[in-house]
């Protein structure tokens, strides 16, 4: 059985479209959830919701930032699901946290209050095949739609796991390397989601280094989508509050719809 | 019975595993391939002792305090990993990682260091290798431990700063495994302790079995007057991560001595700590209750940490090794008391180690304790200068 967002994206997906995923920091300022529905207003298919984590591994300088500012700020993984419960924003949503958020709190726990928030699935950059058992067997009993990244250091055999092991969709990394503003998108980016759109027929979305309209439009030349993180959020940094989100979003939107 | 080896997926009971970026696992796998063909090849291990021998200055030699212990009524023995070139146990895991560096066709490391011992034996090797070297340290650290920055430097390493977080070691570790998800095709990680993602913990701890492998025969023909089995009653280790702490209590594990690791009061994840996840591996972790990592705060760089390595917290919970907390005021008595005593001059991080032996020295009243002098002072004399003033 598909969750909500993998229905979500497939049946856009099967109708020609191409997927657009906003990356939000929640807890970034205090307007970070009008901008989650900035975006999602202006175009966006899903949202990624970050908790922000301590130690952000796989983060660049500009979400590492994010965060250290959200956890100041006070920032909890409660918080950031009551408001997520509170503020509807009509498109599926995911949270993107690092494993100990979710160890900490008990995967059913955690699992639960994700469902209860309204948001259909997680990101969990830090938590590979090798280890993703026992939170995916309760992710799945409670529903919860529990996404793969699948990095260009796989084998073929590594990335069919990875495929079928993912929930919602598979978030290919991009390149060797963390998120992060980049000017041109790596040619790894094309490659992985080629081979992993070959081995799966979940929507393959590119993410980590996609940073403008016209890198997320050479991406879907091979991916379904583009998840687009550090450029929206180094304009939330800015002050660009959700009106400059929109925009930027927007086109984003224009670009991957054929009218930019 | 020696310490027990890991599950295959890199599990002392409940702890360890590999909790990496998806990126990253393949090299893991490949490492711990390359590690178990490179130990069970006679050529590598015999280039590996050899370096350690000709380079290193092993074996290190086993001091009895005279002094010291008079003055405690405790004999104390230290094994003197401070003498070992570098000045540190580090070297150990340091030539075996970076050997293999090479024998996988790595040209280049990373290194995340606290103290800098770690990052200083490190650069020593790749300048030693010819392998290109760049250390992550964290920019508090960089301050504290001026003297070891110049060293990696004069080696040819380059040094970056962690400018985010705590900017301590913690932060120098994240750094480090960004620069690994970037650059893992031509880089090995050399990682300082016995933590993160399998098969660090097990890799590293490894290549300091050699520690209590010597210590265990220097012992026996020390120890060997009437009535004595050629044990001592307790081996204690300071534990930042817990690689010199691993490596002396692996030759004595099993036997009837006493297995005590001394943690900094304000980096004691074994004691004030609870499970979780952080750089790789599951493990004690000083933590908020919600799983946010929480600031080590110790004057010893090289102990300053809020996680420890997984086979510690395995030992702990199964009751095979017993983890004791000192503060840094009794850390400094320690080091000052050392030096005046027998003429040598401690890290500050193997001075958490004596500092407990001074401490509970009533309870160890005739006992024979062998403490594991993992690193000497000099580098710290900068910072002592300021603390003693
Ligand atoms: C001399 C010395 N001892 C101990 C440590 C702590 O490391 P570990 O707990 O891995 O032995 C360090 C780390 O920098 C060190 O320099």
């Amino acid at each position: 059985m598909n969750g909500t967002l993998e229905v979500a994206l497939r049946s856009k997906r099967d109708r020609g479209q191409k997927l657009l995923v906003p990356y939000v920091t929640g807890g970034l300022g205090p307007d970070w959830l009008d901008v989650v529905r900035a975006v999602a207003d202006a175009g966006a298919d899903a949202v990624e919701v970050g908790i922000p984590f301590s130690d952000p591994v796989m983060d660049g300088p500009i979400i590492q930032q994010a965060s250290e500012q959200a956890l100041a700020a006070r920032t909890t993984p409660q918080s950031i699901l009551r408001a997520l419960r509170e503020g509807d924003s009509g498109v599926p949503l995911a949270v993107m946290t690092y494993y100990n958020v979710c160890f900490r709190m008990g995967h059913r726990r955690f699992a639960e209050s994700l469902r209860e928030a309204g948001v259909s699935a997680a990101i969990l950059p830090d938590l590979p095949l090798e280890e993703v058992g026992p939170w995916a067997e309760v992710a799945d009993q409670v529903g919860v739609e529990s996404v793969m990244l699948a990095a260009p250091t796989a084998s073929d055999a590594r990335l069919r796991r990875v495929c079928e092991r993912s929930r919602g969709f598979v978030y290919a990394v991009g390149l060797l390397g963390v998120t992060g503003v980049r000017a041109e998108l790596a040619g790894s980016a094309l490659v992985i989601a080629r081979r992993a759109k070959a081995v799966t027929d979940k929507p393959v979305l590119v993410g980590v280094g996609v940073s403008t309209p016209e890198q997320a439009r050479e991406a879907c030349a091979e991916a379904d989508g583009v998840v687009v993180g550090s450029v929206l959020v180094r304009r939330m940094l800015d002050g660009g509050g959700p009106a400059g989100a929109a925009d930027l979003i927007g086109s984003f939107r224009a670009a991957l719809d054929g009218s930019a | 019975m020696p310490l027990a080896d890991p599950t295959p997926g890199g599990y002392f009971g409940d702890f360890g595993g590999l909790f990496v970026p998806e990126t990253l696992v393949p090299a893991c796998l490949e490492l711990e391939q390359a590690f178990r063909s490179a130990w069970a090849d006679k050529a590598f291990r015999r280039d590996l002792d050899s370096l350690l021998t000709d380079y290193a200055g092993r074996p290190s030699p086993l001091t009895s305090c005279e002094r010291l212990s008079r003055e405690l009524g405790v004999a104390v023995m230290l094994k003197r990993e401070d003498l070992n070139h570098t000045g540190s146990h580090k070297i150990n895991n340091v030539l075996g990682q970076a050997l293999l560096a090479k024998r996988m066709g790595k040209t280049r490391l990373v290194a995340e260091t606290g103290a800098g011992q770690h990052g200083v034996a490190t650069a020593t090797a790749a300048a030693l290798m010819g392998l290109e070297c760049v250390v992550y340290m964290g920019e508090i650290d960089m301050h504290r431990q001026e003297l070891n920055v110049f060293r990696m430097r004069l080696l040819g390493s380059e040094v970056r700063s962690a400018t985010t977080g705590s900017r301590t070691l913690k932060d120098a570790i994240n750094e480090a495994m960004r620069d690994w998800v970037a650059s893992v095709e031509s880089t090995h990680y050399c990682l300082g302790s016995v933590m993160g993602p399998h098969p660090y913990p097990w890799m590293v701890r490894t290549l300091h079995e050699v520690i209590g492998r010597e210590a265990r025969e220097q012992c026996a023909a020390r120890l060997n007057g009437d009535g004595c089995d050629g044990l001592p009653d307790v081996v204690a280790a300071c534990v930042g991560g817990g690689s010199n702490a691993i490596g002396i209590f692996s030759g004595f594990a099993g036997t009837r001595t006493e297995l005590v690791g001394v943690e900094p009061a304000g980096g004691a994840a074994l004691n004030r700590g609870a499970p979780g996840v952080v750089h790789g591996s599951k493990s004690f972790l000083l933590q908020d209750e919600w799983g946010q990592v929480r600031e080590a705060e110790s004057i010893s760089a090289g102990l300053d940490y809020p996680g420890v390595g997984p086979e510690h917290s395995a030992l702990a919970s199964a009751g095979l090794a017993r983890y004791e907390v000192v503060t840094d005021e009794q850390v400094i008595d320690a080091f000052v008391l050392l030096s005046k005593t027998e003429g040598i001059i401690p890290a500050l991080e193997p001075a958490h180690a004596l500092a407990w032996v001074v401490r509970d020295r009533d309870l160890l009243a005739g006992k024979t304790v062998l403490v594991n002098l993992s690193g000497r002072g000099d580098k710290d004399v900068g910072q002592m200068i300021e603390l003693l003033r």
